[in-house]
């Protein structure tokens, strides 16, 4: 009966996005009230029905209903509760289902908020309804959840066991909260093109901030879960590999930057009001070809679910009307919107711009880098591979630059500022940067240019944003969000660099009671314990870490196998004490009670994590701000808010 | 007598042990290794530099494949061969193509890979300049 409920559910569902975008293109209109009211009462009834066959799908893992397929092929009984819900999104059917619920969400949000005036939320949810029922067709023809099996297997196949995992359950649909919310972006861009007066257009940056702000957030833990997974499942002591999945991700999280930017200077005054469009209808662009590249099997990898070439067709038909049609009506429509806005060469605005053009362009070096190995192959059969060190030689220099402008933002005033003024307020930010700089080329061994330049980078990033909280003191929480961010990218800063340039690694066989250097520490191994889990049963390996002749601390690495997927994997046992990781894997059994056993200790990399943390924080600071202006157009404290960004 | 193929049972029963130690410490991906810390930091450069071609984007040096193992072997052969990395790559890509390389090279086809950043950069910055230009017009 499940299967059947969902089934229906989905049919509903997609009625209900037809009608929705109908409407909410009838509702643009300035007499277009009752179609108005149909827009955002089927935007409500589209998240009813979608989240009806989510939840219904969530029962089937939830219950082991292996008469569902899809079930049967993702799931086992063995499974604890919480792999068997992650479960439902952890295969290509599910994951588009979560897209489709994310969509849903957002949209009802759109319709319950009604920012930027009925006219562009009605504009806005049109767009929407079109994007929901182009992914609810594409998973009723192509990638249907509810498909039945008869006869009905007994047990089910399971789930990739590097799936199985607490970051990893929680990465999906943190990402798609990021990859979708820029969909509401999107939506309420073309939505401003759609209506095309300027009066209801100005206000589509500041009715779409908080959208772009939760995409941004959601974009940013994302990434970060999936590079901490990375760093402690896959067992190699790397965080980020450069993976064609990875800047599927980095690519919309750099455009939501850039638009996060420029998107304040057109609120503030209609500045790049053009541009900001562009960018919002870049971003959902590059989420959507993200998407194409990571579950079509053009790439393959643990997150290609699949490599039908059907759903990949589908896809890129979808991608192309997307970014196609809002690319034309962008050149339609755009010129109209233009405004004059005006500032001086030295003032915020550009520092801004300036903002956009690196990001743009590293996005750009992503992009390149992503594309084209496949594209070459594609045009004449030649392989290449664009590894790590093209994205240090291009990509880091164009990052870099950005970090060292970063600072120059805050400290210059909107539309007309003094130079000399805003350098001589980061003279400390300055100094800070010299003394860790130094302090970096003097003290550590072995000195490298890019571990001091980045150091410098570091103190110049977060001793500006200390005088920015200075200079704030006092003022509300939200005032204090990009100080707190840019801070955050920081100490993110010094982490890279630290593991970068100072990691140590060892790789020895050890019978019990031997002991190994890693750095500075000696690790005593003392033997393996055979262990059994809910799914899987584990060799766990128990080594001491040395203090003199006293224990400090045991690290439990494991080698795990699971049987119901036939797999075996690694869990890494880290020993942080917030500066620097002891890092563990356990290899190989060598016999006689002796294993591989593969060390490293990354100086500062927990760094990594705690200034995504901040980046994160920030964006959230700066939501709840928002939040808390009702509705902009009719509060005359609103440019006042906006000073208080200042 | 007795003594004496105890003794010898004993020595193999070692050697057996010795070889059983090294052979899958040779499948390791830092088993193998120089004495010489200059030629070891060089051949690590050297294995970073180098695909896995039948892994995920992998590295030989991160890889436990045996292909990752064969050619790390080869590369330290050569190394100790007193090749050049230069060499080295050379002989690799001549068997393996560019796509062994984590670095693509710069070549006709790769001109694009390599420029187009900086033409968006370029490019961006141009429009940013007339930007910036049109709006100080329009303030003064």
């Amino acid at each position: 009966m499940t299967g059947e409920l969902g089934q229906v559910s989905l049919c509903f569902a997609l009625a209900l996005s037809l009608v929705m975008a109908v409407s909410g293109f009838l509702g643009m209109r300035p007499a277009g009230q009752i179609a108005r009211g149909a827009a955002i009462s089927s935007a409500m009834g589209l998240l009813v029905f979608v989240g009806l066959a989510f939840a219904t799908l969530t029962y089937a893992f939830v219950v082991s209903d292996f008469s569902i397929g899809l079930v049967a092929r993702h799931s086992s009984t063995l499974k604890p509760l919480v792999y068997k819900i992650s479960g439902v999104w952890g295969n290509h059917e599910g994951s588009m289902l979560l897209w489709v619920l994310v969509l849903a969400i957002y949209a009802a949000v759109v319709a319950g908020l009604q920012r930027g005036g009925v006219r562009l939320t009605s504009a806005a949810l049109g767009v929407q309804g079109l994007l929901a029922a182009a992914f609810l067709l594409f998973i009723l023809f192509t990638s249907n959840p509810f498909f039945r099996l008869d006869p009905e297997p007994f047990e089910g196949a399971g789930l990739n066991p590097l799936l199985q995992d607490p970051g990893l359950a929680f990465h999906p649909p943190m990402l798609y909260a990021g990859y979708v919310g820029l969909s509401a972006a999107f939506s309420y861009a073309a939505a401003a093109l759609l209506v095309g007066e300027v009066a209801i257009a100005s206000n589509w940056a500041r009715a779409a901030r908080p959208f772009m702000l939760m995409a941004w957030i959601a974009l940013t833990g994302g990434i970060a879960l999936g590079s901490w997974w990375a760093y402690y499942e896959l067992g190699w002591g790397g965080f980020w590999a450069w993976d064609p999945v990875e800047n599927a991700s980095l690519m919309p999280w750099l455009i939501a930057t850039a638009l996060l930017h420029s998107a304040l200077a057109t609120e503030k005054s209609g500045a790049f009001r053009t541009w900001s469009l562009l960018l919002a209808i870049a971003g959902f662009s590059l989420s959507l070809i993200g998407t194409f590249l990571v579950r079509s099997g053009v790439l393959s990898s643990v997150h290609a679910f699949a490599s039908d070439p059907t759903r990949g067709f589908f896809i890129m038909i979808l991608i192309f009307l997307a970014i196609g049609g809002a690319l034309a009506l962008f050149a339609w429509r755009a010129p109209t919107l233009k405004s004059g806005a005006a500032f001086a060469p030295v003032s915020r605005e550009t520092a801004l711009l300036l903002n956009n053009v690196f990001l743009v362009a590293a996005c750009s070096a992503v992009f390149v880098g992503t594309l084209y190995p496949l594209v070459l192959d594609a045009v004449n059969g030649s392989k290449i591979t664009v590894g790590p060190p093209y994205y240090a030689l291009i990509f880091a220099p164009i990052f870099f630059v950005l970090l060292l402008l970063v600072p120059f933002g805050p400290a210059l005033g909107w539309k007309r500022a003094d130079f000399q003024t805003a350098l001589r307020s980061l003279y400390p930010a300055l100094g800070l940067a010299a003394v860790a700089a130094i302090a970096v080329l003097a003290i550590v061994s072995p000195r490298g240019l890019a571990a001091t330049g980045a150091f410098g980078a570091a103190g110049w990033l977060i001793g500006a944003s200390l005088l920015d909280i200075r200079k704030r003191k006092g003022a509300r929480a939200s005032a204090f969000a990009a100080a707190l961010a840019h801070a955050g990218l920081g100490v993110s800063l010094m982490g890279v660099a630290g593991t970068t340039a100072w990691r140590s690694e060892a790789l020895t066989v050890l019978a019990p009671g031997q002991t190994m250097m890693v750095g500075s520490y000696t690790l005593r191994f003392d033997g393996v314990t055979r262990e059994k889990g809910p799914n899987y049963v584990a060799d766990r390996g128990h080594i001491a870490l040395m203090k003199g002749d006293k224990v400090s601390a045991v690290l439990k690495p494991e080698h795990r196998f699971y049987s119901a997927e036939g797999q075996d994997m690694n869990d890494t046992a880290i020993h942080t004490n917030g500066l620097r990781d002891l890092y563990l894997a356990l290899g190989d059994d060598r016999g006689g009670g002796r294993f591989a056993l593969r060390a490293y200790v990354s100086p500062l990399a927990p760094l990594i994590w705690l200034g995504g943390l901040m980046m994160g924080l920030g964006g959230i600071l700066s939501l709840l701000g928002r939040l808390r202006v009702k509705e902009p157009d009719k509060q005359p404290a609103a440019p006042a808010m906006a000073q208080a960004a200042e | 007598m007795t003594r004496v193929i105890a003794l010898l049972l004993m020595v193999m029963a070692g050697a057996l042990q010795i070889a059983w130690d090294i052979a899958p410490a040779l499948a390791a991906p830092v088993g193998e290794t120089f004495s010489d810390p200059v030629l070891e930091a060089r051949a690590r450069n050297l294995q970073r530099q180098l695909r896995c071609l039948v892994c995920q984007g992998e590295s030989i040096d991160d890889s436990h494949s045996p292909f990752a193992a064969d050619v790390r072997q080869l590369v330290r052969q050569q190394i100790a061969e007193g090749k050049s990395d230069e060499q080295i790559e050379d002989f690799l890509v001549a068997r393996y193509g560019d796509f062994i390389l984590m670095k693509p090279p710069v070549q006709p086809n790769t001109w694009l890979l390599w420029l187009m950043p900086f033409v968006v950069l370029g490019g961006a910055g141009a429009v940013a300049w007339v930007t910036v230009k049109k709006a100080s017009a329009t303030e003064s």
